[in-house]
């Protein structure tokens, strides 16, 4: 007995798919724009005077890079709540992506910022601008051109990552396809379409990066 | 109503481990074997071997693993197989293992100068042999940190098998947590047993890179 391939669920089912795609997008833009962020700071905290700091946010990229995703996700939504930090599933998935996203970038972006000639720092300081401002325009923007593809590559990871955020009811991509496939019952179409809609975004978002951060570095980033 | 002392909880966890690590065993040597022939394909002379290996490597980095997991799970009873979760969680991470190492080695046999080929050729070695002798532990040796990570990767990876059903250390703690309502400390435990596990890895990638970085 064959089975068909039924696809015919297909037409009414593009709005589900597009607003779970529209919702892990929006999932990744958060994270990316935080965890770049704080991964400064973290990547600034590693190289401080102060022995305290740098122990602790190596204990943090150590803890998280060693335990797995899902359970990072699981110990925020189900444990916390104990000590009365109840928080809706896509702030939780949020804290959660961010959180492990910065382990990793504190990395990525402390080795680029030691990447950049010491001689820059120095030249930008004699000419007279303070050290804020030789940060952002001098410091920065050379180090983000020497990560830019390693960070371009765990925006991705992260992205797909975050497909198992649907464990805790966020409404992005992989929770609409079970509600789907629950729905057809058509479970491997149903997945097998939904993995072609995050094939394809894996391969947008990195042109799209690429093609942008190109752009902006060249021109100078500042 | 039985009672969960946290002992229990702790050797019920301990228990559900021993699946996490049988399946990271076992998913990582046949990813490493299936990754092999993969590696053959990626650097073989014929032009449609290699793209075929392109795509097959981009296709699994570039989906999530959880939809190759649903994917095998549903699709192959489609195919007439009848299929549990553990043959699935096995079957997808060993198919995703191998394509990842894969592309880990292909860096590696990629980054041996050329005149290792030619010094193969010279002593009249034909292409398996150059392969076997030459290049291949060369490229593995060069790329023992990536790999060693890349283990670490696919524990943590082993997690995901809960949500096809399958009983690791995460479904266990699932169920555990449902019985107890602490998740405070099972979650916290079920962390600090793949840290456990993972870290000892990390520190040893460490040590790699630091020694192939002082052989160059």
């Amino acid at each position: 007995m064959g089975y068909a391939l039924d696809f015919g669920w297909l037409n009414g089912a593009i709005g589900m798919i597009a607003s779970g795609a529209a919702m892990t997008i929006f999932l990744i833009a958060v994270t990316t724009v935080a965890g770049v962020i704080l991964s400064i700071f973290g990547a600034a905290a590693k190289r401080s005077r102060y022995p305290i700091l740098r122990k602790a946010v190596g204990a943090y990229v150590e803890l998280i890079r060693n335990t797995p995703f899902l359970v990072q996700l699981f110990f925020i939504f189900f444990g916390l709540p104990r000590f009365g930090i109840r928080l809706d599933p896509v702030v939780a998935a949020m804290l959660a992506m961010t959180l492990n996203m910065t382990a990793y970038t504190t990395e990525i972006v402390g080795s680029g910022l030691d990447a950049v000639p010491k001689g820059q720092r120095e030249a930008a300081a004699a000419l007279g601008l303070p050290t804020w401002l030789v940060f952002i325009k001098i410091v920065l923007p050379q180090a983000l051109k020497v990560i830019f593809p390693a960070l371009t590559s765990q925006i991705i990871i992260m992205m797909l990552e975050s497909s198992v955020v649907s464990q805790i009811a966020v409404r992005e991509l992989t929770y609409e396809a079970d509600m789907l496939q629950a729905r057809t019952f058509r479970a491997f179409e149903t997945y097998f379409i939904v993995t072609l809609v995050y094939l394809g975004m894996s391969i947008g978002l990195r042109r799209l990066l690429f093609a942008g951060g190109r752009r902006a570095i060249a021109g100078g980033m500042a | 109503m039985i009672e969960f002392t946290f002992w229990d909880i702790v050797r019920n966890l301990l228990l559900a481990a021993r699946w996490t690590v049988l399946l990271s065993i076992v998913a990582f040597a046949g990813g490493a074997i299936a990754g092999v022939a993969i590696l053959l394909m990626r650097i073989s002379k014929r032009r449609w071997l290699r793209r075929a290996a392109e795509y097959y490597i981009g296709l699994f980095q570039g989906t999530p693993l959880l939809m190759q997991l649903f994917l095998l799970f549903f699709g192959l009873p489609l195919l007439g197989f009848r299929i549990e979760a553990w043959t699935a969680a096995v079957l997808g991470l060993t198919l995703c293992a191998s394509a990842y190492l894969a592309e880990i080695w292909r860096g590696g046999v990629q980054s041996l100068p050329s005149g290792q080929w030619d010094a193969g050729s010279s002593l009249g070695l034909h292409y398996v042999a150059q392969l076997r002798l030459i290049i291949l532990p060369q490229a593995f040796a060069i790329t023992r940190a990536p790999t060693v990570g890349f283990l670490v990767q696919l524990i943590k990876s082993t997690a995901l098998t809960s949500i096809i059903g399958f009983e690791e250390l995460v479904r266990t703690s699932n169920a555990i947590n449902n019985a107890t309502f602490e998740p405070f400390t099972v979650y916290g435990l079920v962390a600090l047993i793949y840290f456990v596990l993972c870290y000892p890895l990390t520190r040893y990638t460490k040590i790699l890179e630091l020694r192939t970085a002082r052989q160059h």
